[in-house]
């Protein structure tokens, strides 16, 4: 007969859970807190989000976050679908290995060096940092996320069905967009989904690459919080955690999708 | 005057490539394919005709997709040229090309239904939506599909996705239609009957068909004219009925079908007769064969004859009948309407001879380990050279 789990497993799993998910419980909880006090509880209270909406600049980072966002991922998406393509279907084209390489690095890569190097290059070009640069940067080091999920998709990809398009009179381009890319659109959709989440969460390339008018929410809080932390902080991740985990849960849904979908 | 041999039992009267005056529709000159090192296609020529059924036989990994792609423009000769209505293919990519091939995998679009599916092919061509629409419904119903015209390809069976396939690629009337190992997918039961199916089609809409199989009985059974392919070269091309009667090699006499081989070697040639004796250690008496084109006294041959062409008896023929072997039978395979005997005519060395049960009752029933006598007309021997 299978036993159930031990109390030691229990236990175990249970201490993990807490260690990883307890200060963002607290974190949320205290941003209800109606006193000023982070650590101390004096009652429920929505007072530090209201005071969020009266908070302009928190305003302008949140606006400015979303926008980079929803640029960057849209063209570390295109960009990013275009570089999966080429290393899949591209064949044994010359420096087929090390523009794959090329692609994975940033993966791998640590941020501050990425974002140092990003640093440089606009310095050397002469170029001013803003909200430019700061979009730029974040397509760069999405792009590659973009590339691996769609790559996946692609190799599983039935070759036969664009030859049958062919076959049937379908120009090449034609082929990628009537048969390719419905057929790929939820991985497609899931790189999108990831770009927009990692543009969202980053604090160190944006601090290397964005500059004054430029800041976004990480950079806001981050900020804020040596200076000392308050309730209205809180709030303010509370929200940041919301948007995360519901991009998380809404790129797992696409995957569930991607893997019901017929080959 | 050297007499002239019939060979098989249909006589056809479409056989445009005996007419030396009529153009192929297809034309394949010289052409090599390799894969790195590997020879997939090794300069082939072969002309297929209008309206023609031509099958491309082969076991596995023979070159014949090999061979259907470069017509479909998926694969570039290394050499040689391949022509379509005398017209050189070079550089013309696939979408541009007048043929329409059915995959083996079927390659149907899963994020399309089954009319979107028919229709696609149609849709590059700016024709009229109401004219699409007809056409769709008219491939549909021809392919006995009408009613499930919107299901997606993952809602269909094997059958239903092979008639799909079917609809869409002849919606466009390609000038030649290509279809690779296009019922291998399907049981034995249906694949016959699609087999007549596909040629009746063929017959109705006067397309021209060249189609891939591994199947000899598949493609006797719907060609018009089969080419038998070993190891990226064409090894014969002919009717069913020839290549099955008169093939040109023991590779292609082993292929289709049964058949026996005895090696022999010429003896004397007798043209007014078109007859042949040949000398063979497996019959002291020598074997007498029917053959227009003997090779000349003393060269190696083979002598091929087919199990069905055999008569066996527990008694010794009269004396005088020409190729009688002496055995002793083994084994005995019996399937209803054909029993196969296994005859031992020496240590090592098997026979197989067929009967057509054609009656019910047989008076004296042939077991194992009897002592047999095995004897084939002079018409029943091919003699091959190599
Ligand atoms: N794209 C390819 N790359 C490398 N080798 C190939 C490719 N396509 C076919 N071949 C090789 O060429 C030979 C002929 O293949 P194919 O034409 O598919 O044979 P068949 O259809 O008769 O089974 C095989 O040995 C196969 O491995
Ligand atoms: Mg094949």
């Amino acid at each position: 007969m299978r036993r159930g789990p031990s109390w030691f497993n229990i236990a175990s799993v249970g201490l993990g859970l807490a260690f990883l998910y307890l200060p963002i419980v607290l974190l949320v909880a205290y941003s209800f807190n109606a006193g000023r006090l982070v650590t101390v509880w004096s009652g429920f209270s929505t007072r530090w989000y209201a005071a969020l909406i009266e908070d302009e600049e928190m305003r302008d980072a949140a606006w400015i976050t979303l926008r980079v966002g929803l640029i960057s991922a849209s063209a570390a998406t295109v960009l990013g679908t275009l570089a999966a393509v080429g290393l899949v279907r591209g064949g044994l084209f010359r420096g087929r290995l090390l523009f794959a390489g090329m692609i994975y690095a940033p993966l791998v890569m640590p941020e501050v060096i990425m974002g140092l190097s990003l640093l440089l290059l606009f310095v050397a070009l002469g170029q001013a940092r803003g909200f430019w640069t700061l979009t730029a940067a974040h397509t760069t080091f999405t792009l590659c996320y973009v590339a691996v999920v769609v790559q996946a998709r692609l190799v599983d990809f039935d070759r036969s069905l664009e030859e049958a398009a062919q076959d049937l009179g379908c120009p090449p381009w034609r082929t990628f967009l009537t048969v390719t890319l419905p057929n790929i659109a939820p991985a497609v959709a899931a790189g999108w989904m990831l770009a927009f989440t990692l543009s969202l969460d980053d604090l160190v390339v944006a601090s290397f690459t964005s500059g004054p008018g430029a800041t976004t929410l990480p950079m806001r809080i981050y900020s804020q919080v040596r200076l000392g932390v308050s309730p209205e902080i809180n709030a303010v991740c509370t929200l940041l955690i919301g948007a995360v985990a519901l991009g998380v849960a809404l790129w797992g849904l696409v995957g569930r999708a991607r893997t019901r979908a017929p080959v | 005057m050297a007499r002239r041999l019939n060979i098989g039992a249909v006589r056809s009267s479409f056989a445009p490539w005996a007419d030396p005056a009529a153009v192929p529709l297809a034309r394949f000159e010289g052409v090599t394919k390799r894969f790195g090192d590997a020879v997939a296609v090794a300069g082939v020529s072969l002309d297929i005709y209008e309206r023609e059924f031509f099958a491309l036989l082969g076991p596995s990994g023979c070159g014949k997709t090999t061979l259907m792609r470069l017509l479909a423009g998926f694969e570039t000769p290394d050499a040689g040229r391949v022509l379509l209505g005398g017209q050189d293919l070079a550089g013309v990519p696939p979408h541009r090309r007048p043929v329409n091939m059915m995959f083996q995998s079927y390659a149907l679009f899963p994020h399309l239904n089954v009319f979107d599916n028919v229709a696609f092919g149609l849709r590059q061509d700016a024709m009229p939506k109401a004219e699409i629409r007809a056409r769709v419904e008219e491939m549909l119903e021809m392919v006995q599909m009408a009613s499930l015209a919107r299901r997606r390809p993952d809602q269909l069976s094997g059958g239903q996705r092979q008639r799909v396939a079917l609809a869409r690629a002849i919606a466009r009337r390609p000038r030649m239609l290509l279809l690779d190992e296009p019922m291998a997918a399907l049981d034995k039961k249906l694949r016959e009957e699609t087999q007549f199916e596909l040629k009746e089609l063929q017959a109705r809409l006067g397309l021209t068909f060249l189609i891939v199989t591994h199947d000899q009985e598949e493609a006797m059974t719907v060609a018009d004219r089969i080419a038998v392919m070993r190891d990226g070269a064409i090894e014969q091309v002919a009717t069913p009925a020839e290549i099955y009667e008169a093939p040109a090699s023991r590779y292609v006499a082993d292929f289709l079908g049964d058949v026996n081989l005895f090696e022999a070697r010429v003896d004397r040639v007798e043209p007014g007769a078109a007859q042949v004796r040949l000398a063979s250690a497996e019959c002291p008496a020598g074997f007498t064969a029917l053959d227009d084109d003997a090779p000349a006294p003393a060269t190696q041959v083979w002598l091929a004859v087919r199990p069905e062409k055999m008569t066996i008896a527990l008694e010794p023929p009269p004396p005088g009948t020409p190729n009688v072997l002496e055995g002793q039978v083994w084994d005995i395979g019996y399937t209803g309407d054909w029993t196969t005997y296994l005859v031992d005519l020496a240590e090592d060395r098997t026979i197989r001879v067929a009967r057509a049960n054609a009656s019910r009752l047989v008076d004296r029933p042939i077991g194992r380990e009897d002592k047999v006598w095995v004897s084939f007309a002079p018409d029943a021997g091919v003699v091959l050279t190599r």
